[in-house]
């Protein structure tokens, strides 16, 4: 907030037209106090290494793709919990059907990209056919997930050809693949949300269903695409971990806490979770926030459950800074 | 001499078709006729205003003819074609467009994005972002507004009366030609009305029929041609403007009979001292509040919609305070900050919304009954200690004094006709020794025979030197049970009546008719 201090006009309009979210603000300065902390008490590589800067980029790959999807579920009005177990069993069912060799890869993509599909429109018509609340309604999915994969499999299953592993390993130049695929989903999520008839839509029906409804349009549809475009990003990330850890674990999604975090990172980067304000935008920022302290603590050494504590701050403290703000917009 | 003037319109109008047209329609809600064999006929290019009190079924004739409700009987005729509309876009596809009280835009998009929902210009699904731009362009142009509002402001920034005009310009959009708006000045300041007044004059000009909705008789008088009057759910009759004055609509609004008995008024000898009065109060809805409030007696306070009745009541009761001014209760000065502190001061307040602020629908009559008692006590201590041994008593003393008609008083109050709904909001106000009593419309939506019960409850209450304010938009009740009549007019009180004051004397004072200054009693006699 302390760096706007900007005299001249155009610029002013410029910064302005750009629509940046605040939350950016908030990156800065997690990073910059990070980076000072590491100055003082570590050998300073998160200042000093650019190296440092991309590893934290390839943290926040995993749950950057799927928190994009979340933004869109949340920007419609609804949620969804099922990220976290439809993320474990991406990866069991694309090593397993993999089996370590090459030839496997492209029926395993199909196969688990079928499944995402099926569980976002499940998920989808539970909320919008059966007026479940999608709370409810995507916890209901989650569990049957859960449930499923726990009794089928309990240990890693297949592997990954190297081949594979490009997405987890690979680089252009000096850009990690994963890196890449992060920012053209964001970019993807951008357009989507602020170019296409979906994406207004999509604000619609979050802002305001009677109003969408009374407008004419499909608000059952809108939310549907939603939750399968949401669930096809979790697949993303499932095969983004599977691809780093070679091979497909039933835990991946719960231990990464892929459902939880996601919707956390989306609240951070401001969208309203009643829906129909917000943006991918701000959803990066709050990943990248994530991926700093990750890198930052492990620097430091710090007990990594003090992450947990400082996430759950700071969740707060983004949340209570745009409620004070919406207040003052009112008054 | 307003039939008269109601044929005359007839036989200038037959020539033409008319654009919207009502027949013999009627509506029932469970318990309440709203409309009754209403027939009227909208003409292109005139201004249209209906009016009545609350409940003269002004609001469900609108939503009839826009497709939110659908009449019990009687037809719609558009351009002399019958319809029927199911869902308010199948009204909106065929030209009749409803501007509702609260907005209908999504504060965080654009006007232009707002005005287009749904039908955006586009290809393969990408928006066509220019063109997007000017339609909307195009669009506010048409109501003169393509320099005030820009078609990429945030609809959240934009002024009430500038929100308005955009969903104005979407009705235009979808090329409607009957704008029905309800109450479409009411939360405009005048300036703003007059931005309205003009974009009314230009859609007339365009041939389009335009119905309103008002409570504001000045208002009626500046834009309408045509004044139809509803009165409990019937047609009182339609008048050319040029015709009418305000005397002769306030008369066609209010004439009726008492329809039922009202307790005695109290005996002036009977009132004690002063225990509320307030001096110079104001807040940001309210200015210059002066008041005084005597034991045992029952003072009425009476306004249109928006003329700060409830406003008052809550500033009253602490929900928005007074920032200004001084409280005096029981002869002391007081500062009502929360109710919490109303409620310790022996306040208590029956509010307008039962369902959402009176009562815990879901919860059993008896904790109902115990809310507030408890709600001052101790937090932790009050169930577990006296609570339960004295609500072994209270509960059942309490409902004998208001007559809940239950077997049991563990059934949820939900179960409740409202009329026993009001009785268990009563008695749990009664069970914290309340000496001041606030009503905001206390029979509201419940039926005769309660609410003459509730009528003489009140009245009981006096009678145990309880002092009364009872806010209410049903005249016939504020002349049936005040002793005192006070009248309200945009946030301020403008005038006091005696007991008995005609309903017309009210209502003119209360459209700014007559001026009252608060300590004069005189007012004009009564256009009966």
């Amino acid at each position: 907030m302390t760096t706007t201090t900007i005299t001249k006009k155009s610029f002013r309009e410029v910064y302005r037209s750009l629509h940046i979210p605040p939350v950016y603000y908030f990156l800065i300065v997690v990073f910059l106090t990070s980076g000072i902390l590491d100055q003082l008490y570590s050998d300073g590589q998160i200042l000093s290494n650019p190296l440092i800067g991309m590893n934290i980029l390839v943290r926040s790959v995993a749950l950057g793709i799927v928190a994009i999807g979340q933004t869109l579920v949340i920007i419609g009005g609804s949620i969804d919990l099922s990220v976290a177990y439809l993320i474990s069993i991406t990866s069991v069912m694309s090593s397993y059907v993999m089996q370590g060799k090459p030839e496997n890869v492209f029926k395993a993509i199909v196969v688990v990209f079928a499944i995402g599909a099926v569980v976002g429109l499940v998920n989808g018509l539970i909320v919008t056919k059966l007026r479940v609340n999608p709370f409810i309604a995507t916890l209901g999915t989650s569990l049957i997930l859960k449930g499923i994969i726990n009794g089928t499999f309990s240990n890693y299953t297949g592997s990954v050809p190297r081949s594979f592993e490009f997405f987890g390993y690979e680089r252009v130049g000096s850009i990690p693949v994963s890196v890449i695929i992060l920012f053209l989903i964001v970019i993807g999520g951008w357009f989507v949300l602020s170019k296409t008839k979906f994406g207004a839509h999509l604000y619609g029906v979050g802002g305001n269903d009677e109003v969408a409804r009374l407008s004419g349009l499909r608000t059952d549809r809108v939310v549907i695409g939603a939750h399968i475009i949401c669930s096809l990003t979790a697949v993303l990330t499932g095969l983004f971990i599977v691809s780093r850890l070679r091979a497909g674990a039933p835990w991946v999604g719960p231990d990464g806490v892929y459902d939880l975090e996601s919707i956390a990172t989306v609240v951070i980067g401001g969208t309203l979770l009643s829906g129909g304000k917000g943006g991918v935008w701000g959803t990066l920022a709050g990943v990248i926030i994530f991926g700093i302290l990750d890198t930052a603590f492990n620097q430091l050494g710090v007990n990594p459950y003090l992450t947990i504590v400082i996430r759950g701050a700071i969740v707060i403290l983004a949340v209570a800074s745009y409620t004070y703000r919406s207040k003052l917009q009112v008054a | 001499m307003i039939e008269e003037q109601i044929e005359g319109l007839r036989e200038e109008n037959t020539e033409e078709v008319p654009l919207l047209e009502v027949r013999n329609i009627t509506k029932r809600f469970p318990g309440v006729q709203a409309l009754f064999d209403v027939s009227l006929k909208f003409m292109p290019g005139v201004v249209h205003a209906v009016v009545g009190e609350n409940g003269a079924g002004k609001s469900t004739l609108m939503k009839i003819m826009a497709g939110a409700y659908v009449p019990d009987s009687g037809d719609i005729l558009l351009e002399g074609k019958k319809v029927s509309f199911s869902h308010p876009k199948q009204a909106h596809e065929q030209g009749v467009s409803i501007i509702y009280q609260e907005f209908n835009l999504l504060p965080d998009r654009t006007v232009a994005q707002n005005i287009f929902l749904g039908r955006e210009p586009s290809k393969f699904g990408v928006i066509d972002a220019n063109a997007l731009h000017k339609m909307a362009l195009v669009v506010l142009k048409e109501v003169g507004m393509e320099d005030i509002i820009k078609p990429t402001a945030m609809c959240h920034t934009l002024s009430v009366a500038e929100q308005q005009i955009v969903e104005i310009a979407k009705a235009i959009s979808f090329n409607s030609k009957v704008l029905i708006m309800d109450e479409p000045a009411a939360a405009l300041s005048s300036t703003e009305v007059q931005i309205l007044d003009d974009l009314i004059v230009k859609l007339k000009a365009r041939g389009m029929a335009i119905i309103f909705i008002s409570h504001r008789l000045n208002e009626v008088f500046d834009i309408a041609d045509v004044i139809t009057v509803l009165k409990d759910g019937v047609l009182v009759g339609t008048v050319d403007k040029k015709a009418a004055t305000t005397h002769k609509i306030v008369h066609m609004m209010v004439g009726r009979e008492l329809d039922h008995y009202f307790p005695p008024l109290g005996n002036a000898d009977d009132f004690g001292p002063v225990v509320l009065s307030v001096k110079g109060g104001n807040n940001p809805f309210l200015t210059d509040i002066n008041l005084e409030l005597r034991r045992g007696e029952v003072v009425g306070v009476a306004g249109l919609q928006g003329s700060g009745r409830t406003e008052l009541a809550e500033a009253l009761f602490g929900v928005t305070p007074f920032k200004s001014g001084s409280v005096t209760l029981m002869g002391k000065p007081e500062l009502v900050r929360a109710p919490s502190q109303a409620i310790k001061k022996q306040m208590g307040f029956v509010t307008e919304d039962r369902k959402s602020e009176g009562i815990w629908p879901r919860q059993p009559i008896r904790d109902n009954m115990l809310m507030t008692v408890r709600a001052i006590q101790f937090m932790f201590g009050v169930i577990m200690k006296d609570g339960i041994r004295k609500s072994r008593s209270l509960v059942p003393s309490l409902g004998k004094q208001v007559d809940v008609r239950t077997d049991s008083y563990d059934r949820e109050v939900q179960f409740l006709s409202g009329g026993n709904q009001q009785k268990v909001v009563l008695s749990k106000w009664l069970a914290s020794d309340a000496k001041i009593f606030i009503f905001d419309e206390p029979t509201r939506g419940i039926d005769v025979e309660a609410k003459a019960s509730i009528h003489d409850m009140i009245r009981d209450l006096t009678k145990k030197g309880i002092a009364v304010l009872m806010i209410s938009s049903e005249l016939p009740e504020i002349i049936g049970m005040s002793d005192r009549i006070l009248v309200m007019r945009d946030g301020r009180i403008v005038g006091e009546l005696p007991a008995k004051s005609s309903e017309n004397d009210i209502m003119l004072m209360a459209t700014g008719h007559i001026p009252g200054d608060g300590s004069d009693h005189q007012v004009p006699a009564g256009v009966n």
